[in-house]
């Protein structure tokens, strides 16, 4: 085996940040706001990391597809132990209309360019919650896949997955190569210290455009309108438990 | 002056309802709740400048309000008043990596800082316990478990801006200013750092930032006696050891979280150290430390290196002040906070230890012991006036002893509502001339957090 894992690490809008939705209804402010690396994409480059530090695999490659400030992200994944990084460039009205069909057209392209053994992503991004890439990449593979993962471990030229699924814990054992997405319990990512950032600038990123893959970036998907949640309503003090009674049954709730 | 607010900050940025004003007018001290008349809640500088003109005009009390967690009672409106509840000024401004500096509003604290600066490989050290408001750390001078290595807020607050009694907005270090060091004029920054709300209100605050560390190494060990876990501590400080955190738990405390948090730490005075570094200085650190604990009977040393075996070593200390509680379910915790000379330590804790048996009081003790400052969570039933009389008390007569060493009533928490009399004991009537001078120049018609550091003026035939 290669003793390689790619590790894909998508730039969103930091997850402290409060969400503003544009006036036109487009989309969400993204202009001047915090972005950072998805926190499942920075679980799945800890584990990649730990395998390396482990001494069961070679190298971590982390791959990011975006416009330019997308190295900032794999920058950080850089520091964080990777070895090296693939930015895949899609900007502008692509880069808009990007989604996981496209995504995972590109990591299948560069897992088989890469002639990777593992392929590790984060379960979901934050921003749109598709939790599809991984799946999909793993079918555009046609290798096997370990999503949800809560525990992986190497063995013996297999990959054994603890799942974390509505009902417990499922434990799967799959052939390599493999997919595996990141589940929120696989581990705690380390912070990026100074001396591993100064680090990070050295180590070399690759730029491919995704026609070099192959990969079409045409959307059969069309944003209509984006909305704020409903604003929350104040409530209503009644006096009586009568009245309580009254006002449920005019809002049809009993 | 009401309608005046809301066009100030908006129809929903004043608030009259009890339950908001009540929550505004408590912290997480044993001081009851104190509520302020009106609470405001501004949306940037500009906006506090207004309502504090608005204020001094019509001679209102005003209070600023971070996160409510403070130690004594520093934010209750003892004459009624304006509550700035600053919470909606929460911009982290200005990072500058290569500087390690940021500006951050009063409404950031520091998780969320630590949380936004995560992947630049920077953080705010200083670590009070609660996840409190930048600015209000620096209102109450705060410190907490790293300050052996990183200092207090008076070591690492560059720059503030300050709202005045009368709405002028200044900056302590000129605006925008932001050197790693200066001789230029007086410091008003560090004049500000500390004064808990009685001389302006801080709208932003400039903080000097480290590098997170490379590594991190916790260890714990058990001593025979106070006096060897002290002396272990002067020993590691006087070795060079440039260590992170130095706690100290005496053997009520250590019994307290093993029942807790169902550990099996000896029962005895113990140590928690913690050592940041490169991963060669920490073996070297760690070294050195064991070393001087065996010299000095310490025992069982256990460390550990990875995040989940430091978490269980130091869950101990992290849960001392719910374990102190689950002592007497139904009791309410205070906690003092004297701090002394280190090789004072051994002494005040004895005495301290003797005082608390002789008059039947429970305060298991666990301390900042790296810069001389330990406390005692005492244990008490609120609806026992007797009790809480006892523990009043007991107090005054700790922070008495402490200032007979050379030390202070408080080491972190501040002055507050409670300890006014003692800072008067503690510096002396012409400091406090001098201090109260400074309070009626910025301040003359008291309106900056009333009853608060100082205690009220003595009439004039008294000077």
């Amino acid at each position: 085996m290669s003793g390689r894992v790619l590790v894909g690490v998508k730039r969103v809008i930091d997850y402290a940040v409060k969400i503003r939705v544009k006036p036109d209804k487009s989309g969400v402010v993204t202009d001047g706001v915090k972005h950072s690396m998805n926190p499942f994409c920075e679980i799945a480059v800890e584990e990649a990391v730990k395998l390396k530090e482990k001494k069961l695999i070679k190298e971590v490659v982390a791959v990011s597809c975006g416009p330019q400030q997308a190295q900032e992200t794999i920058r950080t994944a850089l520091a964080m132990g990777a070895d090296r990084g693939i930015h895949v460039e899609v900007s502008g009205k692509d880069y808009d209309n990007l989604g996981p069909l496209h995504v995972s057209k590109i990591m299948a392209a560069l897992a088989k360019k890469e002639e990777a053994q593992l392929v590790i992503l984060g379960k979901q991004a934050i921003d749109d919650d598709c939790n599809q890439t991984g799946q999909m990449t793993a079918a555009l593979l046609d290798w096997p896949q370990g999503t949800f993962a809560s525990e992986v471990t190497l063995e013996g030229g297999k990959v054994k997955v603890v799942r974390e699924i509505d009902g417990g814990l499922e434990t799967v054992k799959i052939n390599m190569p493999a997919v595996v997405t990141a589940d929120l319990r696989l581990n705690t990512p380390r912070y990026a210290t100074l001396p591993n950032i100064m680090k990070a600038k050295k180590k070399k990123i690759a730029n491919v455009k995704p026609s070099e893959l192959g990969v079409d970036l045409t959307s059969r998907l069309e944003v209509l309108r984006v909305d704020e949640p409903p604003q929350r309503q104040a409530g209503i003090k009644v006096e009586t438990v009568d009245d309580l009674v009254g006002k449920l049954r005019e809002t049809g709730s009993i | 002056a009401l309608s005046t607010f809301r066009s100030i900050c908006g129809e929903d940025g004043v608030s009259l309802a009890t339950a908001v004003r009540e929550q505004h007018g408590k912290d997480e001290s044993v001081h009851r709740c104190r509520p302020p008349d009106v609470v405001v809640f501004p949306r940037c500088v500009e906006e506090v400048s207004a309502l504090a003109k608005v204020c001094h005009d019509n001679r209102l009390p005003m209070i600023p309000f971070g996160t409510g967690t403070g130690l004594e009672g520093g934010v209750g409106a003892v004459k009624g008043g304006v509550c700035f509840s600053l919470r909606k000024m929460n911009q982290i401004l200005d990072f500058h990596q290569e500087d390690f500096d940021v500006t951050v509003e009063p409404g950031v604290t520091r998780k969320a800082l630590n949380a936004y600066l995560r992947d630049t490989g920077l953080w705010f050290p200083v670590d009070p316990g609660a996840d409190a408001s930048l600015c209000g750390m620096a209102a109450s001078s705060a410190s907490g478990t790293n300050a052996v290595r990183y200092g207090t807020m008076r070591e690492n607050v560059i720059n503030l801006e300050v709202v005045l009694a009368d709405g002028t907005i200044i900056h302590t270090a000129g605006k925008g200013r932001r050197p790693r060091k200066t001789s230029a004029g007086y410091n008003l920054t560090n004049l500000f750092v500390g004064s808990e709300g009685t001389l302006g209100i801080i709208t932003k605050a400039t903080l000097r930032l480290y590098g997170i560390p490379e590594a991190t190494v916790s260890a714990v060990c058990s001593f025979p006696s106070v006096q060897a876990a002290v002396n272990s501590t002067v020993q590691i400080l006087q070795a060079g050891v440039a260590i992170a955190r130095i706690e100290f738990l005496d053997d009520v405390m250590i019994n307290a979280c093993n029942m807790f948090s169902s550990l099996s730490y000896p029962v005895t005075p113990t140590l928690f150290l913690e050592f940041h570094g490169s991963e060669q200085s920490l073996a070297e650190q760690v070294n050195t430390t064991e070393e001087i604990t065996q010299a000095n009977g310490g025992s069982d040393f256990q460390w550990a290196r990875d995040a989940e075996t430091r978490k269980r070593l130091w869950k101990a200390r992290h849960d001392a002040w719910y374990a102190a509680q689950a002592l007497r379910p139904g009791c309410k915790a205070y906690s003092t906070d004297v701090c002394v000379p280190i090789s004072q330590l051994p002494q005040i804790i004895v005495e301290t230890k003797t005082d608390l048996i002789e008059n039947k009081l429970t305060g298991p003790i666990a301390g900042h012991v790296g810069d001389g400052n330990f406390h005692c969570l005492m244990v008490v039933d609120p609806n026992d006036p007797e009790e809480l009389r006892r523990v009043h008390l007991f107090s005054e007569r700790l922070a008495r002893r402490a200032l007979a060493m050379n030390g202070t009533c408080t080491g972190e928490h501040g002055v507050g509502l409670g300890k006014r009399a003692l800072l008067y004991e503690e510096m002396g009537s012409m400091t406090m001339q001098v201090m109260q001078g400074i309070k009626d120049t910025l301040d003359p018609n008291n309106l900056m957090n009333p009853g608060k550091v100082l205690l009220p003026r003595e009439p004039q035939s008294e000077k």
